[in-house]
């Protein structure tokens, strides 16, 4: 029972007062991008030698990555654990995948101070540090972003002349593809938790764990099931299309049980390395682990209740979840890091509103391509 | 479903086997100087604070004055390395002491920058020099989130940024002559020479006068060792280095790395499982795949 | 006894110009800018006021193992009629080396002006009393040193070491001391004494030290070693003309190299500026600027200090053992830049307001008809 021919474009018209805000917030983005080309990081950002990393990295890579491993967390439910029945959740979760994982990486162009020697990271294999763990995010991030556009290619050229001839060819391929479009974020977003172990005595405890990269993966792939739910209700209201609700619910139950499983292994973890104390304590790293820790109960508990018709608790559990994930790397990369001192930092002005806008053109392209290419699907009656 | 949940823990079990074999990896070795290290060796009871040491550093390596210390224009005022200043001398001084304290890149015999760097434009080169290639940086920072002595520094107000940072006067070592601090001093508060030497004179002069310094040599032991030695009258603590303990920086994080990714075993082995658990999936079910 | 006439008196009568008394006070002034209760006037009108009142102190001056170095300080000025001056304004009424008188006149001198002036004068020691042998190696008229000193300075009213052979036994002292040299305070006790170290010590900070008694009644204020604390309360380092270069690490190699022709800082050739306590820095000698050590490009040798003069050798470096830091080191913790409160408030405004939203349109969803 193939969805694809129930894909269709949302169509409507694009430039609806509420999308003109999003060009506006985009566009604003964008010249204050060419500004930071300018006069340099240093006038653009608040980030100096004590926060080397900022709010780009933080929130447009990481938590951004993460939040965008929609495809992924759905793909192994799909195809791993063979539930069909959420297949027609798969092509939009990598639409928001694919352009989630590509502002990841403009993002990270823009972070770069010598941008210009990007292109050397995927060619100068020579000189490639092989102990680097950025070297493997940054590696696995480019060929993931590619691998995400060839999985929505189906969509983007189904309604062109080329359908036919590469058609049967990516059916075949796909399998491969969609087998590396799981495998690849394993290996990232699991690195991209072992990263900040290299700061070794300047992470805080409560966050500085040998088990890092694997709550960063348990964490991707709560974000990525809520991130779904998200997408999938934005979309049915904003497209006015019907929703898979009932296969939300399933969605969030996994991620808020996930959240929770985290949870018990971080107090294990906490346990075991003799760190249990620093969690009582009534400072900012006590505080904001507390705050993280509610945030994951917090799903569970709004899932574990009969909420079968309630999609405001259920959005309410994904907002949680979402959140919950993006403190936890906000304080794994800001919060925990500790470079002594006489540091500060937040971001400035600048900085807010280029991350605001490169998650705005994200969000204007999601619109726009929902509505020109069979992303989304009609309805389908689930119980 | 059984044929498939049959195969799919069969696949599993494979996996981990695979990818066990291979990750039984040795824990990372110690790292050792290498037979040519060269050092500094910073003499807190020897250091008047004149800072002949970073204006020589300066000269020699082409850097520009500060113009804005303490963010009011203060000129020749740096309040710590920064994209102009690769080395400085801080000062402690509390009710009951006082010392300068010369920093500077300490070119660890295990570096965390050089760990961090993706495509080797920080490494470990001849004499155990910590050398920078800007040819080869990206500008990630990553370094700077790496060095544990928050060494490396960032050319913030360029608009073509590189990363700053001592680099024991590479090219005049590469002339036979000595770094441009050590040569200048005018009390020998900060020697170069070779670094099994400096370690010698060190335990030498702990042992001649014992009462005068804090029994240890900072960079012996610590954070896997580093080329650059100090010896003290205060605490060093006192003097902002802030880590005793002896564990290589990238220790944990490479030996996890190293152990899930060791010859890329487990991401192969994974690729399989993941693609014969789909593959009989689709068969199980004869769809066609999306 | 003789009462002296005051000072303005005198110049008065031996026809001294004021202008070269002011010119006198002016470098009194220079001499002595602070710490002294005749100097303490704005300007030297003033200070001539203050001087001209006081009564012309009498002073005895006596040689003993000496170079006479001390009273040339005296008398090289560049400008003779100050020399002239100085005699007018103290009355040296014993001093062998200018004196007229010799032989049993010369004693005889000297006897008039202890009973003339009993109990008032100053005597002024130059050069170090010998011990051994019982004073032996010194004597003058039948008396060995150390009796004639003890007999001089009972009757008088304060006495001052010139110079640092007086002051600690100076250079006979050193090494393997012969004769027993020691300064005047091992021998005198139980009278005011100031020392006035150097080899020879400034002729300003002399002539301040008497003025200041004179005018006074008592010696200036003195550290633990006997030394009026305004003129050796600071090390040459503290003040020396070439201190900038000192801090910013520019030194002289070698004598005669392009450092040493730039006048760059002579502590790498031995300058012993950091450890001697002394005035030169800013009162040099023989009445022209830079006519000192260190301003001709020699290193200070530390002449007025026991522990170092003619025992560290010259060129050896010096420990120093004081740094006087400047107060803009940077601390070990540095603040660098901190939160800027309009990013804060945006962010927290635009969080607020996305959360705000989201629960917002979770009520609406949870409000919604039911499918």
């Amino acid at each position: 029972m193939s969805e694809r021919d129930d894909a269709k474009p949302a169509g409507g018209p694009l430039l609806t007062r509420g999308y003109l805000i999003l060009l506006a917030l985009s566009a604003l983005g964008v010249v204050l991008i060419l500004w930071r080309f300018i006069v340099g990081l240093g006038v653009a950002t608040a980030m100096n030698d004590g926060y080397p990393l900022g709010l780009w990295i933080t929130l447009d890579v990481v938590t951004g990555t993460a939040l965008a491993c929609g495809g992924y967390a759905l793909a192994l439910l799909v195809y791993i654990f063979n539930r069909g029945k959420y297949h027609p959740l798969v092509r939009p979760a990598i639409l928001t995948s694919a352009l989630g994982y590509t502002m990841a990486g403009l993002s990270v162009a823009i972070d770069l101070g010598r941008p210009w020697n990007m292109w050397k990271i995927p060619l100068f294999f020579r000189d490639w540090n092989l102990n680097s763990a950025l070297l493997e995010v940054a590696l696995c991030i480019m060929a993931y972003v590619f691998v995400l556009w060839v999985e929505l290619s189906p969509a983007l050229i189904a309604k062109t002349r080329y359908a036919e001839r590469v058609t049967p060819f990516l059916d075949k391929a796909l399998l491969w593809v969609i087998a590396l479009g799981m495998l690849l974020p394993t290996m990232h977003q699991s690195s991209l938790g072992a990263l900040m172990l290299l700061a070794g005595p300047r992470l805080h405890p409560l966050w500085n764990t040998p088990l890092l990269p694997l709550l960063f993966l348990m964490t991707c792939v709560a974000m990525g099931y809520a991130m779904v739910v998200f997408e999938a209700i934005f979309s049915s209201r904003f497209f006015r299309r019907p929703s898979h609700t009932a296969m939300l619910y399933t969605l969030q139950k996994f991620a808020a049980w996930g959240g929770m499983v985290f949870v018990v292994v971080r107090f294990v973890d906490l346990a075991v390395r003799g760190r249990l104390a620093l969690v009582g304590q009534l400072d900012l790293y006590g505080v904001m682990f507390g705050i993280e820790t509610l945030l994951w109960v917090l799903p569970a508990v709004l899932a574990s209740r009969t909420h079968a018709n309630d999609p405001g608790r259920l959005f309410r559990g994904a907002m949680c979840t979402a959140i919950a994930g993006g403190l936890y790397r906000f304080d794994t990369f800001l919060v925990a890091f500790q470079p002594g001192p006489g540091w500060h930092y937040f971001p400035s002005v600048p900085e807010l509103f280029i991350s605001a806008g490169l998650i705005s053109i994200e969000l204007a392209a999601f619109i726009a391509l929902v509505k020109w290419f069979p992303i989304l699907g009609g309805i389908r009656s689930e119980t | 479903m059984d044929t498939s949940r049959r195969s799919l823990f069969k696949g599993l079990a494979a996996a981990a086997t695979l990818s066990v074999i291979p990750a039984t990896a040795a824990a990372r070795e110690k790292r050792l100087a290498p037979s040519d290290a060269v050092g500094m060796l910073y003499d807190t009871t020897r250091c008047i604070g004149c800072r002949a040491c970073t204006v020589a550093c300066k000269e020699a390596n082409k850097l520009k004055a500060d113009v804005d210390g303490y963010g009011a224009g203060l000129y020749d005022a740096p309040e710590g390395l920064n994209e102009y200043t690769k080395t400085v001398i801080q000062l402690h001084r509390d009710d009951t002491t006082s010392s300068f304290v010369k920093k500077q890149c300490m070119h660890c015999i295990d570096p965390a920058c050089v760990g961090a760097c993706m495509l080797s434009a920080l490494k470990k080169g001849p004499f155990g020099v910590v050398s920078y290639d800007p040819d080869k940086c990206v500008g990630c920072r990553y370094c700077e989130v790496a060095c544990p002595f928050n060494v490396p520094k960032f050319q913030w107000s360029n608009t073509t940024p590189k990363i700053v940072k001592c680099e024991l006067c590479r090219d005049r070592l590469a002339e036979g002559k000595e770094p441009a601090c050590t040569e200048v001093c005018p009390r020998q508060a900060v020697i170069y020479g070779n670094y099994a030497d400096l370690l010698n004179e060190a335990r030498g002069r702990l042992a001649a006068s014992p009462n005068k310094y804090i029994p240890k040599i900072y960079g012996e032991h610590e954070l896997g060792g580093t080329q650059v030695l100090y010896l003290s009258h205060v605490p060093f603590e006192e003097l902002g280095f802030r880590f005793s303990d002896t564990q290589a920086v990238p220790h944990t994080q490479q030996t996890i790395q190293h152990g899930v990714y060791k010859g890329f075993a487990a991401p192969v082995a994974l690729y399989a499982l993941l693609g014969a658990v789909m593959f009989r999936n689709r068969g199980a079910k004869g769809e066609r795949d999306e | 006894m003789r009462e002296q006439l005051t000072i303005a008196q005198q110049l008065e009568r031996s026809g001294v110009s004021r202008r070269h008394f002011m010119t006198f006070c002016g470098k009194l002034m220079v001499a002595a800018p602070f710490g002294l209760a005749i100097t303490s006037s704005l300007s030297p009108a003033a200070v001539a006021a203050t001087v001209g009142r006081a009564r012309r102190p009498s002073v005895i001056w006596l040689h003993m193992q000496d170079c006479t170095g001390c009273t040339e300080t005296l008398l090289r000025t560049s400008q003779p009629d100050l020399a002239s001056l100085l005699f007018d304004v103290i009355s040296l009424d014993y001093h062998e080396t200018v004196m007229a008188a010799s032989g049993t006149d010369a004693e005889a001198a000297l006897h008039d002006a202890m009973d003339q002036n009993d109990g008032k004068f100053i005597l002024v020691v130059e050069g170090s009393i010998p011990t051994k042998e019982n004073g032996a190696y010194l004597k003058i008229a039948g008396r060995n040193g150390i009796d004639m000193l003890r007999d001089v300075a009972s009757r008088s009213a304060a006495v001052i070491s010139m110079g640092s052979c007086a002051s600690w036994g100076g250079l006979p002292s050193t090494t393997i001391n012969p004769t027993g040299a020691t300064g005047v305070d091992s021998i005198v006790k139980g009278k005011p004494i100031v020392n006035l170290p150097g080899c020879p010590p400034n002729p300003y900070v002399f002539f301040a030290t008497v003025l200041e008694y004179a005018s006074t009644g008592k010696p200036p204020k003195v550290d633990a070693l006997g030394r009026p604390k305004f003129a050796y309360d600071r090390t040459i380092h503290d003040h020396c003309p070439r201190r900038a270069h000192f801090d910013a690490g520019r030194f002289a190699g070698q004598f005669g190299d392009s450092g040493h022709r730039s006048g760059w800082c002579l502590y790498k050739l031995g300058c012993k500026g950091p450890v001697t306590h002394a005035p030169c820095s800013t009162r040099h000698f023989n009445e022209v600027v830079d006519a000192w050590p260190i301003g001709i490009g020699h290193p200070c040798v530390g002449c007025t200090e026991k522990d170092i003069a003619f025992t560290i050798p010259v060129h050896t470096t010096v420990n120093i053992e004081r740094p006087m830091p400047p107060d803009t080191y940077p601390a070990i913790n540095a603040e660098h830049a901190g939160i800027s409160p309009l990013a804060t408030g945006v962010a927290g405004i635009v969080g607020g307001a996305l959360i705000g939203a989201g629960l917002l349109a979770s009520r609406n969803l949870s409000n919604e008809p039911k499918e």
